[in-house]
């Protein structure tokens, strides 16, 4: 029977591809590897099910096929079957949720030391700013947006004056220091998208989104973006660094704060001041 | 508990209302263009929605041959990709599948499987029609338009679908759509109406609502459904127009626009997120219950079998129904809405499973220990349980909503929609052709070119779709015009983008004939008879095949028994008609 047959292979062919698939998670560099398991126990029941009932099927077609003379068997109802096959679903449905809504807890409760770390989308760009030696994000607005202010930081307000910003550059961050990614966007949505880090989050304007995680391994980063922003959504790249203390330090040297931005704006001559490091 | 299987000896009531008059037309024009007879009405929807599909289908096409050979077709650039994918979204799920599930099947199959003579309004599903067809033409008027169709993604999410970086945004693409949008949501309401009214009050004697073919449950349901969600979509339509044409912040903040500020502010795009899919998830099910219901009676006809646990199906369809309105942010998880929400919505959304679960355990019990004949419309149902299951459980992976954050905007939702609500349906509609042909045209669909049509499109579909979800487990993002030069996608992804382009243009290849087994056969098909799957429902018991218009002879059907008497023990004929009372050998006087 060509139908058995076909079914069989599909069945069998599905779980073969699944396991010797060249296409498989990037390897993880962040502490969502909660996320990767509970993927791995949905896999397992979703594929259990999946060839169990295809097998079934397969069987039926080859026991029950027509055959001169047959006739079906006559059984509107089984109660009892029933009820014990939506039960044991339900059980099932509750191994996959239960584990998935213990990591969302966790994944919506953002640890107290968490350094804030602010990503800006624009078309088609990735902006980044970090606090400043007082370890506070100043205010911001995209009404504030202008000449030295590309991320409409609040400059009356004083926090802000210190925070570091980088325009369209890479960003860094230390290795094993929980993160929390203050998400915003200037025009349309974006999605901060790092495949490595399993997390992900749209940036809408108008409002801050957020997630968290810790990097856990050191390494070059490459940031896409995950939400449809217009013709040049494929093109929208950034670089995530993650670095070791010392080379993190060397390089939060190099960048510039708010303050100078904003002088250097005001006065084209102190450009070459203010390539001077920070703070 | 009533038992739903009697009543063959029970007293039928006599009629509430008396048989009314149809609208009998005059000349060809009434009889065939603007006509009211739900029949006509049906292949009018059908037609023009296998018409626009091709275009869908075309699209989908050109999308593949970007992704699998990216570089090589010059005039696929960003614009029109993002162009094409919009309207082959839009296309397959509005205009294609909502139109023939329920303009199509609804209109053909309601008044005939109920027992009622048109629907009960007549005037208004013609009506309902020419909008629809209105719409369809302004929808495809975006290709003429100045700056072409929109490209916004079927989703349309603002600001960007209204703001120059989308092709057609501040052009007249989102205009287009907008509009046609909001014709197409007039005239399906005109029409649904039409169809929860006639199975509420058009019902012949003795058809009870625990009596009527599942088909008529999903089709029933579904239009209720639609009847509350649409108006989401209309007024997420409605707002959108205002933003875009009167400068009103409905779903415009304060935006920079490539480095000027917008005049506009105060508004929320996560607003529009939470109207589109208050609509767009229960559209998932306007487009899935109608195949449940229609899938149930193919599988149990063809397996001379009746439906296992037909109550429990019907609560299942009524409940999935009822679930599928509040589960809709799960396509928010990560849109940055209070992620709060993630708690409910990931609860709700894997507890319709549960319902879902059942009626797959129903479908392949009423395999088991039946007499399977595995014909087209059965070969169709089989691949339907496959893609369907398939589907539906990565849905729990999504579901999920911690899955659901590494895998949201990737190739693997991709992969999931297109299973679940893209093949699994579309299967279904082949296997209906395919088993309601013979009553439409009175002629039977060549096997031969069935054959080739059926194994090109169930294999070609799942190799399609079933290794796509391994690109989105990978990491590749959906949407993307081309994937560049990015670090983590090896070169073997490339390959298997290649492989798929190619099934991809397979698979389209067999619906041209698939069509021409359509138009074939409509003069040279071997002649149906009546009744040629010798099923029970009404729709097989028409004193003329083709039925005429008022579908019966003189008088009404009267309704004895539920949908699924099959193989009834102690009766002459493996199928009792529901028209018929007792167990004899069925006649045609009981219809007539």
């Amino acid at each position: 029977m060509a139908v058995v047959l076909i079914l069989v292979i599909l069945a069998v062919g599905s779980v073969v591809f699944h396991l010797l698939s060249p296409w498989w998670w990037t390897p993880i560099a962040s502490n969502w590897n909660y996320i990767d398991n509970t993927i791995i126990i949905t896999f397992w029941i979703t594929g259990f099910v999946f060839v169990a009932v295809v097998l079934f099927v397969a069987y039926c077609v080859l026991r029950f096929r027509h055959r001169p003379g047959n006739r079906a068997a006559y059984e509107p109802e089984n109660k009892k079957l029933e009820v014990w096959l939506a039960s044991v679903t339900a059980v099932g449905v509750a191994a996959m949720l239960t584990p998935g809504l213990f990591v969302w807890n966790q994944f919506v409760t953002v640890p107290a030391g968490a350094t804030e770390v602010e990503v800006v989308g624009q078309q088609w760009l990735w902006s980044f700013r970090l606090p400043g030696a007082n370890a506070k994000l100043g205010t911001s607005e995209t009404r504030a947006i202008g000449d030295g202010n590309a991320l409409g930081v609040n400059p009356n307000d004083p926090n802000g004056l210190d925070d570091i910003i980088i325009e369209g550059g890479e960003l860094h961050l230390l290795v094993d220091k929980p993160v929390k990614m203050l998400l915003r966007s200037v025009d349309v949505l974006h999605d901060f998208y790092v495949p490595e880090f399993r997390a992900k989050m749209d940036m809408v304007p108008g409002m801050v989104t957020y997630f968290w995680f810790t990097p856990t391994r050191t390494g070059t980063f490459e940031v896409l973006c995950a939400e449809l922003c217009g013709t040049g959504h494929p093109q929208m790249r950034g670089t995530v660094v993650v670095d070791n203390e010392a080379d993190y330090q060397a390089w939060l040297e190099q960048q510039q704060t708010f303050t100078q931005l904003l002088a250097a704006s005001q006065q084209p001559t102190a450009i070459a001041s203010s390539t001077s490091p920070g703070k | 508990m009533v038992d739903i299987r009697s009543g063959a000896d029970e007293v039928i009531p006599l009629a509430e209302v008396e048989d009314v008059e149809l609208y009998h037309p005059k000349s060809w024009w009434t009889h065939y263009v603007f006509s009211q007879d739900a029949k006509i009405i049906a292949i009018q929807y059908s037609l023009t929605a296998t018409a626009i599909g091709m275009v869908a289908l075309v699209l989908s096409w050109l999308i593949r041959l970007q992704l699998g050979f990216p570089g090589t077709f010059n005039f696929i650039d960003a614009d029109h990709y993002y162009q094409f994918i919009t309207m082959h979204g839009m296309i397959m799920v509005i205009y294609l599948l909502t139109a023939l599930f329920l303009g199509g099947f609804g209109n053909y199959l309601i008044p005939l499987m109920v027992g009622a003579r048109d629907m009960v309004f007549p005037y208004a599903n013609m009506l309902s029609y020419w909008l629809y067809l209105l719409a369809v033409l302004i929808l495809a008027a975006g290709f003429f338009v100045p700056g072409g169709p929109t490209g916004a993604g079927w989703t349309l999410y603002p600001p960007q679908a209204v703001l120059s970086g989308t092709p057609g945004g501040q052009d007249w693409g989102i205009l287009v759509m907008l509009s046609s949008l909001i014709l197409f949501i007039i005239g399906f309401t005109m029409g649904g109406l039409n169809y929860v009214v006639t199975v509420l009050q058009g019902r012949a004697r003795g058809m009870t609502l625990m009596r009527m073919p599942l088909t008529i449950w999903g089709i029933f349901t579904a239009t209720v459904m639609a009847l509350l969600a649409f108006p989401a979509l209309f007024v997420a339509c409605v707002m959108m127009l205002f933003d875009r044409l009167l400068g009103t912040s409905f779903f415009m903040p304060a935006i920079v626009e490539m480095g000027t500020q917008l005049k506009q502010g105060g508004g929320s795009p996560i607003l529009f997120q939470h109207l589109f899919w208050f609509f767009g998830h229960p559209e998932v099910y306007i487009v899935a219950l109608p195949a449940f219901g229609i899938v149930s009676d193919l599988i149990s006809t063809h397996a001379r079998k009746n439906i296992f646990g037909y109550r429990m199906m019907v609560w299942a369809i009524v409940i999935i129904g009822a679930l599928s309105f509040v589960v809709w942010a799960h396509h928010m998880y990560v849109s940055g809405m209070n992620p709060n929400f993630g708690f409910f919505f990931a609860t709700t959304t894997l507890i319709i499973a549960v319902p879902t679960a059942i009626k797959v355990y129903n479908w392949v019990l009423t395999l088991w220990r039946g007499d399977i004949h595995l014909t087209l419309p059965m070969l169709f149902a089989l691949a339907f349980i496959v893609t369907f299951v398939n589907g539906g459980l990565t849905g729990l992976f999504l579901g999920n909503v911690v899955v659901d954050v590494p895998l949201s905007d990737t190739m693997f939702v991709v992969a999931h929609f297109h299973m679940v609500m893209g093949v699994a349906p579309i299967m279904v509609i082949f296997g209906a052709i395919y088993h309601w042909y013979p009553k439409v045209a009175g002629r039977m669909l060549n096997e031969a070119m069935g054959q080739i049509h059926f194994w090109v499109t169930f294999l070609g579909a799942y190799l399609i779709f079933f290794p796509m979800h391994y690109l989105g487990l990978l990491g590749i993002p959906r949407r993307y015009h081309e994937l560049g030069e990015t670090a983590f996608i090896p070169e073997s992804a490339h390959t298997l983008n290649m492989f798929i382009s190619v099934m991809a243009l397979t698979v389209g290849a067999a619906q041209i004939l698939f069509l021409f087994n359509l138009a074939w056969s409509l003069k040279r098909g071997r002649p149906s008879g009546g009744n040629p799957w010798r099923a029970t429902t009404l729709e097989w018991q028409t004193p003329q095949t083709p039925p005429t218009h008022g579908n019966w002879g003189k008088e009404l059907p009267v309704v004895y028994r539920w949908a699924y008497d099959y193989s009834v023990p102690g009766a002459a004929e493996d199928f009792i008609p529901q028209n018929q009372p007792g167990l004899g050998v069925p006649t045609r006087e009981h219809a007539s």
